[in-house]
């Protein structure tokens, strides 16, 4: 119970639910959130490791520390909302949703399967996504819809969308951010998972994207750049960002695709590939050798 | 006969829908003098948001908003309100069903000088190809009032599809207007001329010339093109066993398409279609639909036509 919002009330009447979990314990659980990643992809046969596993730490900074959400009431009128805009990541959202106690672990297995509450693009038929998605550049827009709602309704919701760098090929991303700054959208936080991949091949031989932050800033966005798989890192940026009045914020953090995985990492064929049964095994046991 | 703009009476239909729903709120496109979104805009300046011309944007803001309990009228062109933002509105509003009402103006060639670019004929056919959306497009002003309450006052995705310019009032106050119900505007057992927009007035004018020469034509206005009224079309093809559909809009994936597609399905009788075959051009709107053969005339030309083809 580190954040101050943790005493919230939620709807059920309880105290914030018990969600929240020590750094150590973070530490940790990434282990098995990236081994559900790359459990489901591989069942599924087919899926988007490289990036969720680069956004592992991201999610598990909001899901169990900084957001004010209730598993057991996912509609929960007051709760902050996470947006997956690169909804191809959906693995990574999945497995924290499941660990958070939205749905059973074990349903994690029946990913891109038939009649399965967990399709292959985050869709709001499952219990805690909050966002229909599967093509890029949408979330932003959403995210401001949200936050724009919130503010009228004069609640404290906070809203919080994880872009892929890839993604800011998007023109849509730029209009969400001109509109964002327009209108003053404090409550909202972009997060972009600068792994410098993206489906085709490396950003800068795909479509340069530098100067990102620069871009960011001169959209009006308050814009930090952080190591997005150091938990202190990120919870300073998210903590900070609740502090800026009258301006959104970019958060722009430098993640390694693949994370966690020797023959992932950095590998742009590992975009959008499920691995094999041999490199499953390799996989599992290289991250349980990191315990 | 008095004429009125429904884009104008949209504009203060959401006015009073504004004073008695707090739940709605307006987003336009730069555009909101034209589609009278504007006057929403002075009456609840927080509750309205001018996106400037930057529609994907302002449809998956509107996804946001509705995902988040508000009640969402979407309004700009009709060329910029579909083919522009359609991810956005198949991905973002239609797939997860979400309560975003898109009022589209200026739709079909009556938008007259400037050009194909401008003239929305594709529209009814991309809206209608979205499962779940109710798809209406209102014959008058006062026809108009009664869709735009309808649909703040269900839920569910919406498409609303009104024209630029004044046209003729046919119907009073006693109208009932029902979503996905057509109305028989009058009866008869030659043939049955279907059709929905600016074309029912001139279905109607069809109609009273060919009653002059013996021929009796039901009248269908169909406003509602999904869901469609399925029994309606079914009763015209029993009744009178062949049909014209008119339309301000291409032939394929408009109404000619779903009247052929329900009585295939159900009593497949000859019909004829009055609509559009590819691009207009730039011109006043009265010369351009007697080019575009969007008149009375060709409807009675298409009724005569298909009587002869009666088995």
């Amino acid at each position: 119970m580190v954040n101050e919002k943790d005493s919230t009330a939620t709807s059920s009447g309880s105290p914030f639910p018990n969600v929240s979990i020590s750094v150590s314990d973070m530490t940790s659980r990434a282990i098995d959130i990236r081994m559900d990643i790359l459990n489901m992809i591989a069942e599924g046969g087919s899926g988007h490791p490289g990036g969720s596993l680069s956004a592992v730490e991201l999610l598990s900074a909001l899901y169990f520390k900084t957001m004010r959400h209730d598993p057991n009431d996912p509609k929960w009128e007051y709760r902050d909302k996470f947006i997956l805009s690169k909804a191809h990541a959906c693995p990574v959202l999945y497995a924290h949703l499941a660990h958070c106690g939205y749905f059973p672990i074990e349903e994690l297995l029946t990913f891109r399967k038939i009649d399965s509450r967990i399709q292959g693009h985050s869709h709001i038929k499952t219990p805690g996504v909050e966002m229909s998605g599967g093509s890029l550049g949408q979330g932003l827009s959403f995210g401001l819809g949200a936050a724009l709602s919130a503010r009228l309704d004069t609640n404290q919701t906070r809203v919080y969308v994880l872009l892929g760098d890839g993604e800011c090929d998007e023109g849509q991303i730029w209009e969400a951010a001109m509109a964002a700054t327009h209108y003053k959208a404090d409550n909202l936080v972009a997060i972009v998972d600068r792994n410098r991949i993206q489906n085709d091949n490396w950003t800068k031989d795909v479509m340069n994207l530098e100067p990102l932050p620069d871009k960011w800033k001169a959209f009006g966005w308050n814009t930090v750049e952080i190591d997005g798989h150091n938990f202190s890192d990120i919870l300073n940026a998210l903590g900070t960002a609740e502090k800026v009045k009258g301006q959104p914020t970019a958060i722009i953090a430098s993640t390694t695709k693949g994370k966690g995985v020797s023959f992932m990492e950095n590998n742009p064929d590992f975009h959008g590939k499920a691995p094999n049964p041999e490199q499953l095994d390799q996989a599992l046991t290289e991250l349980e050798n990191t315990r | 006969m008095t004429s009125a703009a429904p884009r104008e009476i949209f504009g203060s239909t959401l006015v009073e829908l504004g004073h008695k729903y707090p739940d709605i709120v307006v987003v336009g496109g730069d555009l909101n003098k034209s589609t009278f979104a504007n006057l929403f805009g002075y009456e609840f300046p927080d509750r309205f948001f001018d996106l400037g011309p930057a529609e994907q944007n302002m449809m998956s803001i509107a996804a946001g908003l509705a995902s988040s309990g508000k009640t969402v009228f979407a309004s700009t062109f009709a060329v910029f309100a579909t083919g522009r933002p359609y991810d956005q509105i198949r991905v973002g509003i239609s797939q997860p069903h979400l309560n975003v009402k898109i009022v589209a103006t200026h739709a079909g060639i009556m938008t007259g000088e400037d050009g194909v670019s401008a003239q929305g004929i594709e529209d009814l056919s991309l809206m209608c190809a979205l499962p779940g959306f109710t798809v209406i497009v209102p014959s008058d002003a006062p026809e108009t009032v009664l869709a735009v309450k309808a649909a703040a006052e269900t839920y569910g995705p919406f498409y609303i599809r009104l024209g630029r310019p004044s046209i003729p009032i046919i119907h009073d106050q006693n109208y009932q207007f029902q979503i996905g119900k057509a109305e028989v505007i009058k009866d008869g057992s030659d043939a049955s001329i279907i059709a929905c927009g600016i074309m029912v007035k001139a279905a109607m004018d069809a109609a009273e010339t060919l009653s002059k020469d013996g021929i009796h034509c039901r009248v269908i206005n169909m406003a509602t093109l999904q869901p469609a009224d399925v029994d309606a079309i079914t009763s015209a093809a029993k009744d009178t066993k062949a049909i014209v559909t008119a339309e301000e809009h291409l032939r394929h994936g408009g109404l000619n398409s779903i009247v052929a597609q329900t009585v295939t399905e159900t009593y497949p009788v000859p019909i004829e279609s009055v609509s559009l075959t590819g691009y207009a051009e730039s011109g006043k709107p009265a010369a351009l639909i007697e080019k575009y053969g969007l008149t009375s005339k060709a409807i009675v030309e298409s009724v005569t036509k298909v009587i002869k083809r009666k088995k």
